[in-house]
């Protein structure tokens, strides 16, 4: 193993993780930020997306296929959520002509 | 040639994930998610995924980004109406998003991972479908599932439907 060490990238496994961990704190961020709900939905898209860098970062440095296995569903799943919030932001639309989130404040009236 | 490759591609996915954030447009938010997913994609490639990168950029690019401009567009977000953010609320999702950030960081700071990449061949699309049919079978058919409800649920969420009162004749 030690040859591999010897030829090792000088950015491994941690700056991929640290790209990982700053996209999803973007993310993250952008959730807090945001009145749009389309936007915030975007920043969601983005925290996914940061977490499968991260399966794909593990699969490669652990000498696995799961993880890159694993991202298949990820994707899988964040396809069916798009559809579904996007039909919900849809019927929310129809109901109260907004996609603001501070706008959207029924239940506290 | 990799470490600059890296360089690049992580750097143009968190400048554009950042301009995704901080666009007053929704429909350039959506663009610049477009930008991100091709530095992500670039990076599946540097991780030797180009089988990833490819769906990535097939669903995500193809369908999900195609999705978001289109709602944007069939909703008409005027620009105008966007307001300028408080700068309690930045202080404060700024601050959030630090702290998440920092403990992440941290996180990976203190664990121990291996330096070196496996020397591995490039995955094969027959490696993928071995696994994918053989220990991921049962995910694979639950996922399959879960598709289809979404699917329905699409259906019954973008009806129309009709009031109580009201007579139900063609739209059924």
């Amino acid at each position: 193993m030690t040859p591999l060490l010897a030829t090792a990238p000088v950015y491994g496994l941690p700056s991929y993780l640290f790209v990982s961990a700053l996209l999803f704190a973007i993310g993250f961020f952008g959730v807090l930020l945001r009145k749009n709900t389309l936007v915030i939905y975007m920043c969601l898209e983005l925290m996914l997306l940061a977490s499968t860098l991260a399966l794909v970062a593990f699969s490669k440095f652990n000498g696995t296929l799961d993880g890159n296995v694993f991202v298949f569903f990820v994707l899988t799943i964040a396809a069916a959520e798009v559809a579904v919030g996007l039909a919900i932001i849809v019927a929310l639309f129809r109901q109260r002509h907004t996609v603001q989130v501070e706008e959207l404040n029924q239940l506290k009236h | 040639m990799a470490d600059t490759l890296f360089l690049l591609l992580s750097a143009l996915t968190v400048a554009t994930a950042l301009l995704v954030v901080v666009n007053k447009n929704a429909v350039n938010a959506a663009m610049f998610l477009l930008l991100s997913l091709v530095g992500l994609a670039g990076l599946f490639v540097l991780l030797d995924a180009p089988l990833l990168a490819f769906v990535l950029i097939l669903v995500y690019a193809g369908a999900v980004v195609a999705l978001f401009l289109f709602i944007i567009m069939l909703l008409d977000t005027t620009p105008g109406s966007f307001k300028a953010f408080q700068p309690l609320t930045v202080t404060a999702a700024g601050l959030g998003a630090a702290l998440l950030g920092f403990g992440l960081w941290s996180l990976v700071h203190r664990a121990v991972l291996p330096l070196a990449p496996k020397s591995v061949p490039v995955p094969t699309m027959k490696q993928y479908a071995e696994l994918l049919f053989t220990t991921y079978l049962l995910p694979v058919q639950v996922v399959g599932f879960l598709l289809l409800i979404a699917m329905l649920g699409v259906i019954v969420l973008s009806k129309k439907y009709t009031e109580v009162g009201e007579r139900r004749t063609e739209n059924r």
